[in-house]
């Protein structure tokens, strides 16, 4: 117990003696939680338009000024020469072209059905389905405006679909976003100090001299963890904290059930930082493997996409992938007040893991190379 | 020159001996591009959808089989009260709850109109706004369908066309996204860490007092990642068009070149990062939160950068990937030429000489 006390208080002493340490300690989370947080939206607005009215008449201007008035486009063309919008969609200078043809009223009064072209710069999908998705609405309602007022029909059948937002009704992605980032927060710093700290003594040389003295794998393995467990834990606090106050996140769930998560998430991102320091010899190999584990866990992880749009396969590995267990429980404790119940099969999983990373990882330390 | 050449097969005999670094250089690229090919998407397809059917009637079933038959959505139970839905999102077992209110047939019969309620889970926003919005789409055209015989006159319809991405893959984005990045990571990352690995382990001053000029020191560490960079970014163009289908519309070797400037412009900024860095350890720091996470976030390789507030849009300016991103999209996808890239790849070249001048002002040639 004695050798363990002292072994820790030398482990605390090397971390806080870096300079480097407290920055890294206080503004990382800080400048994470802002330009993450406010970065990570898919919220549209300001999608810039270019509008080619070649019919100008009542019914066309009618319909463009659905779309200028409305908060999702903004206009940075309006003219009559398709071909200068077509350049302005390949400079970026408009994401959709409003194409309409010069016998747009005369079609809709002798045909009664006319059409619009909308060229969109699908190079981003997801947008590119939202934009279309809102030009529908919008030519919805104009549809609906003409048959009422112009031509006196009345609309039957119709059907009410209201939507409602349980546990974030304005839709705040900052909530939601803010959440994910404190899990990024705490696997990057936990997996990356302990993994570095222990390959860097590797690189250094200094294992060697703990390895010559009578200290025991397990005491040394212990103390070189127990610093970045606390730290990791302190992480989190501080994440909470700067979160609540930045952007309000709610805190509806059991603050305690979140620390027992994220005990035993902490240990079991350490054991796979202890893991792959024992699988390499320099710090740049290091920072490479445990780089390509840290972005995958976080990308997988439902952070920014959400898991069900996965493919099965890549929801199996997930079932590797610590931080997604995470994920989902952090944002159902703080959002939902998800119960111990709610979460226990994600909690045991969890546990399990612990264990078996870390068994790994000390078997697969060697004092003798 | 000679001399030179000699110092270059040095560091690549370095780089090569190392096998595990070597494995992971030419792995990683390969790996994420079929993660995020593959797993990174915004498509919705599976979401647990609960249904609560208070009026049970054929209608709402015909309504609930077309919701599952979609294809985005998956039946997660049948829920009998209020009190359910917050078990049913506690728990994480639905996603959404559709509750068709009482006497749904009878009161579209009688009065044309009925209600359905969308309620979902918005803990995660982003995608409770694409799966009600999908919902939405499913719902109507459901509904529409069944007096489809009576069509409504004087109505205009949309003919979309989508341009460079006809089928609206997510893999387009993330191409020029993912080159942006491991190019940047290769190249900066690498050779800041390496040079500063020398400094830490005092073989830089050997170097230092050998007699090549540090001119020539830079230039010989440099020079294999701009090798092992381009390697990279001919695989991942290579993969991308062979795996996921993305087109190299424009001229490939503006591409390449285009490729050339950005990696001397990451080699630079990693030269620039380990004058100031002592230690390994504060150049992968400075680099990962420095370089790694803006690239990712603000260069528009994910997030449109257009719907950031602004102040991350005035930071984005100085992010170098925002500008290659736009230029290989413009090359790979559009097919345009230097007429319509000519500023961005102004502002890399400017950016380069910016580096490289710093650099230069801050290398020591006396260690302390």
């Amino acid at each position: 117990m004695r050798v363990l006390a002292t072994l820790l208080a030398k482990e605390f002493k090397q971390v806080f003696r870096n300079r480097f340490m407290v920055p890294v300690i206080f503004v990382i989370p800080l400048v994470q939680m802002i330009l993450l947080t406010y970065a990570a939206s898919l919220e549209m607005k300001g999608i810039k338009m270019a509008v080619v009215d070649q019919d100008y008449s009542q019914a066309s201007r009618l319909l463009v000024s659905g779309f200028v008035g409305s908060p999702f486009f903004e206009l940075s063309y309006s003219g009559n020469d398709f071909k200068e919008a077509e350049r302005m969609l390949a400079s970026e200078r408009a994401d959709v072209i409003l194409h309409l043809y010069a016998d747009f009223e005369e079609r809709l009064f002798s045909e009664q059905r006319t059409d619009v072209q909308l060229v969109v710069n699908a190079i981003n999908a997801t947008e590119a389905g939202l934009i279309n998705a809102y030009c529908a609405r919008i030519t919805a309602d104009f549809n609906a405006r003409v048959q009422g007022e112009w031509f006196g029909m009345e609309t039957s059948g119709s059907l009410d679909l209201i939507p409602s937002y349980w546990y974030n009704p304005r839709l705040d992605y900052k909530i939601y976003m803010s959440s994910g980032i404190l899990v990024i927060l705490v696997t990057l710093i936990g997996l990356m100090l302990t993994a570095l700290n222990l390959v860097r003594e590797k690189e250094m040389g200094t294992t060697e001299q703990i390895n010559v003295t009578p200290v025991h794998k397990y005491q040394f393995i212990l103390a070189k963890l127990v610093p970045f467990w606390i730290i990791a834990i302190f992480e989190l606090a501080f994440g909470l904290l700067v979160a609540r106050v930045l952007y309000s996140l709610p805190m509806v769930g059991s603050l305690g059930l979140l620390f027992l998560f994220a005990s035993v998430y902490i240990l079991v991102v350490l054991g796979i930082g202890l893991f792959l320091s024992t699988v390499s010899q320099t710090q740049q190999q290091l920072m490479f493997i445990a780089f390509f584990f840290i972005v995958t866990f976080i990308l997988m992880s439902g952070v920014f996409t959400p898991v069900e749009s996965m493919p099965p396969w890549a929801q199996k590995i997930n079932l590797l992938n610590p931080a997604a267990y995470f994920m989902k429980v952090i944002r159902m404790i703080l959002l939902k007040g998800s119960e111990f119940k709610d979460i226990s099969r994600d909690f045991f999983s969890l546990g399990i893991y612990a264990v078996l990373i870390l068994t790994l990882a000390v078997t697969n330390y060697r004092k003798t190379t | 020159m000679k001399r030179f050449l000699g110092f270059v097969k040095k560091e690549f005999l370095h780089i090569f001996r190392d096998g595990k670094t070597l494995i992971i250089l030419f792995g990683l690229p390969v790996v994420m591009i079929i993660v995020f090919g593959y797993v990174v998407t915004m498509d919705i397809h599976d979401v647990e959808v609960g249904i609560w059917d208070r009026s049970r009637d054929q209608e709402t079933k015909h309504a609930t089989r077309k919701i599952f038959s979609s294809g985005y959505f998956l039946p997660a139970g049948y829920l009998e009260s209020e009190g359910e839905i917050g078990q049913f999102f506690r728990g994480g077992r639905a996603k959404v709850v559709v509750v068709f209110e009482e006497d749904f047939e009878k009161r579209l019969r009688a009065e044309g109109k009925a209600a359905i309620r969308l309620i979902t889970d918005a803990s995660d926003a982003n995608s409770a706004q694409l799966s009600v919005t999908y919902l939405q789409g499913v719902l109507m055209s459901h509904f529409q369908s069944l007096n489809a015989d009576v069509k409504m006159p004087w109505s205009v319809e949309v003919k979309s066309r989508m341009y460079y991405n006809q089928e609206l893959k997510g893999v387009y984005m993330f191409v020029p996204g993912l080159m942006a990045l491991i190019l940047m990571l290769v190249s900066a990352l690498m050779t800041s860490v390496t040079i500063t690995r020398e400094k830490e382990f005092g073989t830089m001053e050997l170097l230092l007092a050998s007699p090549l000029k540090p001119r020539e020191i830079i230039l010989g560490k440099v020079t294999p990642y701009l090798v092992l960079s381009l390697v990279n970014a001919i695989t991942i163009i290579l993969l991308g068009n062979l795996v996921f289908h993305v087109p190299v519309v424009g001229s490939i070797w503006l591409l390449l070149a285009q490729c050339m400037l950005y990696i001397s412009l990451a080699l630079s900024l990693g030269v620039l990062i380990s004058t100031s860095a002592k230690t390994q350890q504060v150049a992968m720091v400075m680099s990962m939160l420095g370089l790694l996470l803006p690239t990712i976030l603000l260069s528009g390789f994910i997030f449109p950068i257009d719907n950031m507030p602004k102040i991350l849009q005035w930071l984005s300016a100085i992010i170098p990937a925002r500008y290659f991103i736009v230029v290989i999209k413009s090359i790979m996808l559009k097919g345009t030429g230097m007429a319509f890239i000519w500023k961005e790849t102004l502002i890399l070249t400017g950016m380069t000489f910016f580096f490289i001048v710093a650099a230069t002002r801050r290398f020591q040639i006396r260690l302390k």
